[in-house]
């Protein structure tokens, strides 16, 4: 990595010369910290400055794997841990696929993860911008209440040590503000949020996530439900995002090797529409998720999986690689020293089309603009494909947007959807998110609604 | 409740009082320290292998410190009294910048507030027998019929001690066992692939294994994924539902547990603010959240704040009576707390949030309750949901439903959202059963916080509800 952590890489050093003969053992030391602001009707609603660190070991013997973790790095408590993981070995099942990454020869492609600017930024000013947010928010638009002004950082540094030969540690930060909005129609209220993303906070664009809070908010007063009927529907950024997220689980290799997989038996067929390319690449440093290596310490590396409408790849950790006589895509995924790697996408991008969002809408008599979904994971299956959620924006008349929408679903299959797509934008949104953001065009989607 | 002297807790009455003084240092009038240490087993099978048995220890404090509408808060794993100290001293400068005084903290004697009759602890439970739990599991689904290719079943217990102080003189404990099992299936057909899901979970320990069945458990969740095999696609459009008991607590809990929460009422964000007194429901409904249900999956014996827990009716008879309380929003309303104050780990703030929540029996037949739907949806299983507490609309998942024809369930359904307003829909609940039953065990986030919760209902039917199918 960029930058170094030897204390954590020597922590973790240590816990595999502990490997007795015939044992493979993985170190996975983290440390972390976050600040968390939030600002209500002008005051500091809460200030939280936390640290937190653990250590999670995984041990595989005769092929059974063994997997325990504590959080914290007192070293009479790593031993109880190696001594856990070392009993839950008996426990598996011999899995002749099972085994830790090994170095594979590809590099890293160097980025910048850390900000010293951020690293050092002071309290005080944290508060300010939080409060400027609110400020901007509630001056943006007379009808708007501020539910939330937040700001949030958080800052990792982890090291991963493998009797396999993987010693790599490396740090990184990140900061974004957020702001959720109110606006009033009778009894009930409409809510809206808007964010801004940043290697520091001075790369915040406040006046955007204020405007956007308050438009999304907005927009919808007077909204009514609709009749149901089929309809084109146009997701924004922030909803194609979320739609694109759910795609990686059926582009894990795992699921594949599972027989979990929607795609399965489609490598190298047509599974959606021509117009769409999706690419797996945490090395582009604007992606929000952007990494140097992977849950395994292998290099994270871009994957094209889907080009041109035809499934060209699935992603990969070096156990679903074994599985599948294939070699690991640097996809092993972890959610900290709490758990083994699991398999999926880093950074997951839409190759953009030609037109803006506006552009996009002016070419379609009969559609919906969806500004938002709810139940993404209550209504979508990703096993079989069906799609259906919840849903609020603004119908599309002739061109033009028309009377804002809410409380009816939108439902298809995931399959259909991706053959669906008949247009693209070129209004690229790097969201906080796994997934990037931009204008999706859908035809035939049923719309439900009274 | 009955209080009993804890021998050993976590940290010593003398070093907390010290703690929640440091809190206080800046001059803020309120501080806490919440100290937790859990220890937790999970094992998993994939694929018809156990592919991990997974041990896990989380240890340590958070400490909440108040100063007028601020709250400071930070947290470390370091339970010496000197990282407690460094902790508590971070917070109150969060709280508070400048200021200062001492502040005396006469803690109170330790009071523990048990719900958990936890016969035998998982802790002494050889892992073997909690990983031969889930060979059961997969060898009962598998041989259910030959669609099924793929089974997953996870096991997990976890033991949560908890303490909780703070300047006020509040000093109690708690241990909060939790056992859970959980198997989802994948059946293939011509159509293409369909899933299942089961799970149990109760605040006990491995108890729970000797008082139900795991390979009914299993089948359920096999033939579930089978039936969906010949499922035809969701109706779209509006018409009633009928939803079984114990499948859909889960209404309750996006349609108005959430919006009854006091820090949301206060902020003005739910539509049920300004409302107490008003009839917001159906007369058949009364709603009740209970964090007292010893066994159920969101019991507890005090809540995130110390406070016991207790059982709180929040619709009686359809009225609105009261909303879900933590210590800050109800100190700011001078009232007492409700015992909703809860949070994931020692490394979150508490919030208020539910515990178990349900709607008490009704009078109708359930059989009736279908014989009489002309034409509707009948919903055996639901997946989860989400609300919007401001506007009150929310969706939930069906993950087994069934059509009702001429009053009788028919064919089954591919999955879907429905999607309805809270205070519409339980205004439209027109027919309630008598045939109450608590749900499966749920996890409920709010602000990137997830806490054990429960649910319950008897079978009931909403007159309209929004299917979010893809049929015409």
């Amino acid at each position: 990595m960029s930058v170094e952590v030897p204390d954590l890489q020597k922590l973790a050093d240590l816990v595999i010369e502990q490997a007795k003969i015939g044992e493979q053992i993985e170190a996975y030391v983290a440390r972390g910290g976050e600040t968390s602001v939030r600002v209500y009707e002008g005051q500091l609603e809460h200030f939280v400055s936390a640290q937190s660190e653990g250590v999670g070991i995984r041990i595989i013997k005769d092929g059974r794997t063994g997997f325990a973790y504590a959080g914290t790095l007192e070293p009479s408590a790593i031993d109880e841990v190696v001594a856990e993981a070392r009993d839950n070995v008996q426990f598996g099942t011999v899995d002749e696929w099972a085994g830790l990454a090994e170095p594979d020869g590809v590099e890293q492609v160097p980025q910048k993860l850390w900000d010293e600017e951020l690293a050092n930024y002071p309290t005080d000013k944290k508060i300010q911008i939080t409060k400027e947010l609110e400020k901007l928010t509630l001056a943006a638009d007379p009808r708007v209440r501020a539910e939330q002004s937040n700001y949030e950082d958080g800052w990792g540094e982890t090291a991963v040590s493998t009797t396999t030969g993987i010693r790599e540690s490396g740090r990184g930060n990140s900061c974004y503000v957020s702001v959720a909005t109110l606006a009033d129609d009778g009894d009930e209220a409409l809510t809206g949020f808007g964010f801004s993303v940043g290697d520091s906070p001075k790369e915040f664009d406040l006046n955007k996530a204020a405007r956007e809070a308050a438009d999304r908010a907005t927009r919808l007063i007077g909204a009514t439900k609709p009749a149901s009927k089929r309809v084109t529907i146009v997701l924004d950024p922030y909803v194609t995002s979320q739609f694109v997220g759910i795609l990686s689980s059926a582009l894990n290799g795992e699921n594949l090797a599972k027989g979990r997989s929607l795609f399965a038996d489609r490598l190298n067929e047509q599974v959606a529409s021509a117009k769409f390319t999706l690419v797996d690449d945490p090395t582009n440093e604007l992606a929000y998720t952007a990494t140097d290596i992977d849950g395994e310490g292998l290099a994270a590396r871009r994957n094209v999986l889907i080009e041109n409408g035809v499934l060209k790849k699935f992603v990969h950790s070096s156990y679903s690689a074994r599985r599948m006589s294939t070699k690991s895509t640097g996809n092993a995924i972890r959610g900290g020293f709490a758990g083994g790697p699991g398999v999926g996408c880093l950074a997951m991008q839409v190759q953009p089309g030609g037109k803006s969002q506006a552009e996009l809408i002016a070419s379609i008599d009969d559609g919906v603009l969806i500004q938002d979904v709810a139940g993404m994971h209550s209504g979508v299956n990703t096993i079989s494909g069906d799609f259906s959620t919840g849903a609020s924006g603004i119908v599309i008349k002739n061109g033009a947007l028309a009377a804002p929408i809410r409380e009816f679903t939108i439902a298809s299959t995931l399959q259909k959807m991706l053959l669906n797509i008949v247009n693209l934008g070129n209004d690229i949104d790097w969201l906080p998110m796994r997934a990037v953001g931009l204008t999706l065009v859908i035809d035939d989607v049923m719309m439900s609604g009274s | 409740m009955p209080k009993i002297q804890v021998s050993e807790p976590l940290v010593s009455p003398d070093v907390l009082a010290r703690v929640l003084m440091a809190g206080r240092g800046t001059g803020a009038e309120f501080s806490e320290v919440y100290i937790e240490d859990k220890r937790s087993t999970s094992a998993g099978l994939d694929d018809g292998k156990v592919e991990q048995v997974t041990s896990g220890r989380d240890r340590g404090a958070g400490i909440r410190v108040v100063s007028g509408e601020t709250t400071g808060f930070a947290h470390t794993s370091d339970l010496s009294e000197k990282g407690l100290i460094a902790a508590a001293r971070a917070a109150a400068l969060a709280a508070k910048q400048g200021g200062g005084g001492v502040n005396k903290v006469q803690l109170g004697s330790l009071v523990r507030h048990p719900v958990n009759e936890v016969k035998i602890s998982p802790d002494g439970v050889e892992k073997s027998r909690k990983v031969e739990l889930l060979r059961r599991v997969d060898a009962a689904a598998r041989g259910v019929n030959p669609a099924i290719v793929q089974v997953s079943a996870g096991y997990g217990d976890s033991c949560r001690r908890i303490l909780v102080a703070n300047s006020n003189g509040v000093l109690s404990a708690d241990e909060q066992v939790r056992t859970l099992l959980r198997v989802s299936v994948v059946a293939t057909g011509d159509g293409g692939m369909q899933t299942g899901y089961d799970s149990l979970g109760h605040t006990i320990g491995f108890e729970m294994f000797d008082e139900n069945d795991v390979e009914e458990l299993a089948i359920r969740a096999a033939k579930q994924a089978v039936t969906k095999l010949s499922a035809r696609p969701a109706p779209s459009g509006s018409m009633p539902v009928v939803i079984k008991r114990g499948s859909g607590g889960v209404l309750f809990h996006e349609a108005c547990g959430h919006g009854l929460e006091a820090d949301l009422v206060g902020k003005s964000a739910s539509v049920y603010r300004g409302k107490m007194g008003e009839l917001v429901a159906s007369p058949l409904v009364t709603l009740v959240d209970d964090g007292t249900m010893t066994a159920e999956w969101g019991a507890i014996g005090i809540d995130d704040e110390g406070h016991p827990s207790q059982r709180n009716t929040l619709i009686q008879d359809g009225v609105l009576t009261d909303y879900m309380w933590d210590y800050l929003r109800a100190r700011k309303e001078g009232r007492a707390q409700s015992g909703n104050g809860r949070r994931q780990s020692y490394q979150h703030l508490p919030m208020v949030r539910m515990t178990n929540t349900f709607v008490i029996n009704g009078k109708a037949d359930p059989d009736d309750i279908v014989r009489d739907t002309k034409q509707g949806v009948y919903i055996a299983k639901l997946g989860g949901g989400q609300v919007d507490t401001a506007s009150g609309d929310f969706v939930f998942g069906m993950t087994e439903a069934y059509l009702i024809e001429n009053g009788e369930i028919t064919e089954p359904l591919r999955e879907g959202n429905l999607i309805g307003n809270g205070p519409e829909v339980l205004k439209d609940i027109d027919l309630l059963g008598n045939d109450f039953a608590m749900g499966n065990p749920g996890t409920c986030g709010k602000d990137g916080q997830g806490v054990p919760v429960g649910d319950g209902q008897p079978t009931l039917r909403v007159r309209s509800m929004t299917i979010g199918g893809t049929a015409a």
